[in-house]
């Protein structure tokens, strides 16, 4: 004996086509518009997140910075309150003993220097680096430029890298490469001016304000050796804990400090910040998928409504069907298969509506509009199309099946009494 | 009009020959806070081939007598064996295939399905019965002929008349060649032509070897009937061959 027949309920699907159009329309226009929610919000997420990934590279890739700071713990009968202040040349012995970092860098800054082009002076920021300052920090040059090289360094060459907003303030629309221009009343040749990017965090300002040089020349003009700051950028994601642990291990050999002394040793980890802003996005993301899914679910509701309307409407008509020895699955599939196809249409629609307004929103120019370069663009991945799926069908079946099983629980004897 | 022959069913093992066979039936309605005693023992035994009327005042037990002998609800007590068959304690899909199987339904107000044609009411059982699509076309065409609507084929039921519609549900009873075919008042929405029609309907359909079970207030359908069965405050009270007009074989 068949115990379910999928041709059976087809064809019981088919035959009860006649329903009331009207609210039909309706039904799907909700699921459409819950559909076109759930999608264009997990969209704006997925572009947000996206963007902010973008805006986290913009820095530099699995990169720490480390600030002088004074100590907190008695060592090897030294005080406390010592500063640690480590130097231009101990970059070199700390890139011999980091074997878990592909690059160690330092910097010095100087806060406040003139630098003047024409007839044009502005006060600003301009930090010596190593010239492997420009791979790990992702200072990449406009084409026609480039960044200080090895041999800027070895010669203490007076070249000059600027921010991009920075040229602009000093040159306008001249292009600075190959220019001079003053620092403090020295020359200094323009060899490079750096590209846009999406920069979300900072430790001394927004790269395209500031102009870099070489460390070398740096310490030669403004007789500084003392480090405002040290970068290093750990091979992998994971060799981080590992960088983080020699480079403390290092110092604290040198500057005869407590390695576990956490106000000399701390740092900016961008590796945790990624994880930490990774966790922030998987919420941020869930939270706009319950927003959506609550709007589709509403929707639901409504084919669930009309479902019943329908079971209520067809009492007798299934009444008469189980007498004349349909099962009761054969029964309640037409009704699972009627809410399912609504709420597949209204999906269906939903998408179509959905992609339309994600392409038309794609168009929008975003270069120039701080707001939409923060916030991206709404962008469709299979995650959120299969999602979005799995919630349709999820909430088509359950809009279907309550309804089913009131049909299941009609008594034949009951509905075909007299009149 | 021409039935079909009835063919031998395979695996249809009648109690002594008895299609129906009812022993102390009894069935009771709970209420909540008071019980019906609708049917009080009830001993009923159908044999191949009869036509039997079961009269009675309104609320004597008839419809659910009708009910339980359609396995359309089960007694709270007795046995009750259809074909042989024991139906006591099948859950509601087991009752549905027997009904399908062995039973035709024939109603006081047709129950066609309205969005339905004549003749995809017809093979309405046949698909729950898993004939397939050709066969069952063939067959409903073949049944509707017999009842005289050849040319009413592709009709909804509200393009029908009365009488056209209750012919159109004859032969959908029909349709699985059932061991029994159960009326519930088939005349009592129809007006005297009509109900004459469908009655002779009925009768012919017994002479070409169905058994038949109706459920009437019309004496002219008991008339016609081989034996009469009558109910009173859910006991049979009486229980008559009517003489001369039996076509037992």
């Amino acid at each position: 004996m068949r115990l379910f027949d999928w041709r059976v309920v087809g064809q019981l699907f088919l035959k009860a086509s006649s329903l009331q159009r009207k609210r039909a329309t309706l039904t799907v226009a909700a699921i459409a518009w819950g559909t076109v929610a759930i999608i264009m919000l997990l969209s704006f997420g997925e572009g947000l997140k996206i963007q902010l990934m973008k805006g986290r590279r913009g820095m530099g890739e699995n990169i720490a910075v480390w600030w002088p700071d004074e100590t907190s713990k008695v060592w090897q009968g030294l005080p406390e309150g010592r500063p640690i202040r480590p130097r231009m040349d101990d970059i070199d012995y700390l890139r011999g003993r980091m074997t878990a970092a592909s690059g160690v860098i330092g910097e010095i800054t100087s806060w406040s220097s003139s630098m003047t082009y024409g007839q044009t002076t502005i006060t600003g920021r301009v930090t010596g680096a190593n010239w492997e300052y420009g791979e790990i920090r992702h200072h990449f040059p406009q084409s026609g430029g480039r960044f200080i090289n090895i041999n800027d360094e070895r010669d203490k060459r007076r070249v000059i890298f600027l921010g991009d907003a920075l040229a602009e303030d000093i040159f306008g629309d001249i292009d600075p490469v190959g220019k001079t221009m003053f620092v403090d009343r020295v020359p200094y040749l323009v060899v490079g001016e750096l590209q846009h990017k999406m920069q979300m965090g900072t430790y001394k300002g927004p790269d395209e304000d500031g102009a870099i040089i070489p460390i070398t020349t740096f310490a030669a003009q403004f007789g500084r050796q003392r480090l405002t700051n040290i970068v290093f950028k750990a091979r992998t994601a994971e060799d981080m804990p590992l960088a983080r642990q020699q480079f403390n291990e290092s110092l604290a050999a040198k500057y005869r400090f407590d390695p576990t002394d956490e106000q000399v040793t701390g740092l900016w980890d961008t590796v945790e910040g990624a994880k930490v802003m990774g966790n922030i996005m998987i919420g941020l993301q869930g939270f706009l998928g319950i927003i959506g899914a609550l709007t589709l679910f509403i929707g639901g509701i409504g084919v669930a409504n009309i479902m019943y309307a329908v079971v209520k409407e067809k009492t007798r008509e299934i009444g008469v069907q189980m007498a004349l020895g349909a099962r009761r699955g054969w029964v309640t599939g037409p009704f699972v298969l009627q809410g399912l196809s609504y709420t597949l249409v209204g999906g269906a629609l939903g998408l179509v509506i959905a992609m339309i307004l994600i392409i038309l929103l794609g168009l929008m120019p975003v270069e120039g509009n701080q707001a939409l370069e923060f916030l991206g663009k709404p962008t469709l991945s299979w995650q959120i199309a299969v999602a979005t799926a799995g919630i349709l069908g999820g909430i088509g079946i359950l809009a279907g099946y309550f309804p089913a099983r009131r049909a299941a629980t009609v008594d034949p004897a009951e509905t075909l009494r007299y009149e | 009009m021409n039935w079909p022959m009835k063919k031998k069913k395979n695996g249809t093992a009648e109690s002594n020959g008895h299609i129906i066979d009812m022993r102390a039936i009894t069935k009771v309605y709970d209420t909540g806070k008071i019980q019906v005693e609708a049917l009080r023992g009830i001993d009923i035994k159908v044999k191949k081939g009869e036509f039997v009327a079961i009269v009675g005042p309104s609320g004597s037990g008839k419809s659910t007598l009708l009910n339980l002998l359609g396995c359309l609800d089960t007694p709270t007590d007795g046995e009750y064996r259809l074909s042989g068959e024991t139906v006591a304690g099948l859950d509601r899909d087991h009752l549905a295939d027997i009904r399908n199987r062995r039973v035709g339904f024939v109603f006081q107000n047709f129950n066609l399905l309205p969005q339905l044609s004549a003749l995809e009411n017809v093979e309405m059982p046949m698909l729950f019965g898993g004939v397939g699509r050709k066969e069952r076309k063939r067959r409903a065409r073949q049944r509707l002929e017999a009842v005289g609507l050849a040319d009413r084929v592709e009709f909804k039921p509200t393009e029908l008349s009365g009488g056209q519609m209750q012919r159109v549900a004859i032969a959908r009873a029909l349709a699985m060649e059932p061991d029994i075919v159960l009326a519930d008042e088939p005349t009592g929405n129809l007006d005297t032509g009509s109900g004459t029609d469908v009655m002779g309907a009925l009768q012919e359909l017994w002479q070409s070897g169905s058994t038949l079970v109706v459920v009437t207030h019309d004496k002219a359908l008991a008339q016609r009937a081989n034996r009469v069965i009558e109910i009173r405050d859910g006991k049979v009270v009486q229980d008559k061959t009517n003489g001369g007009i039996s076509n037992l074989r």
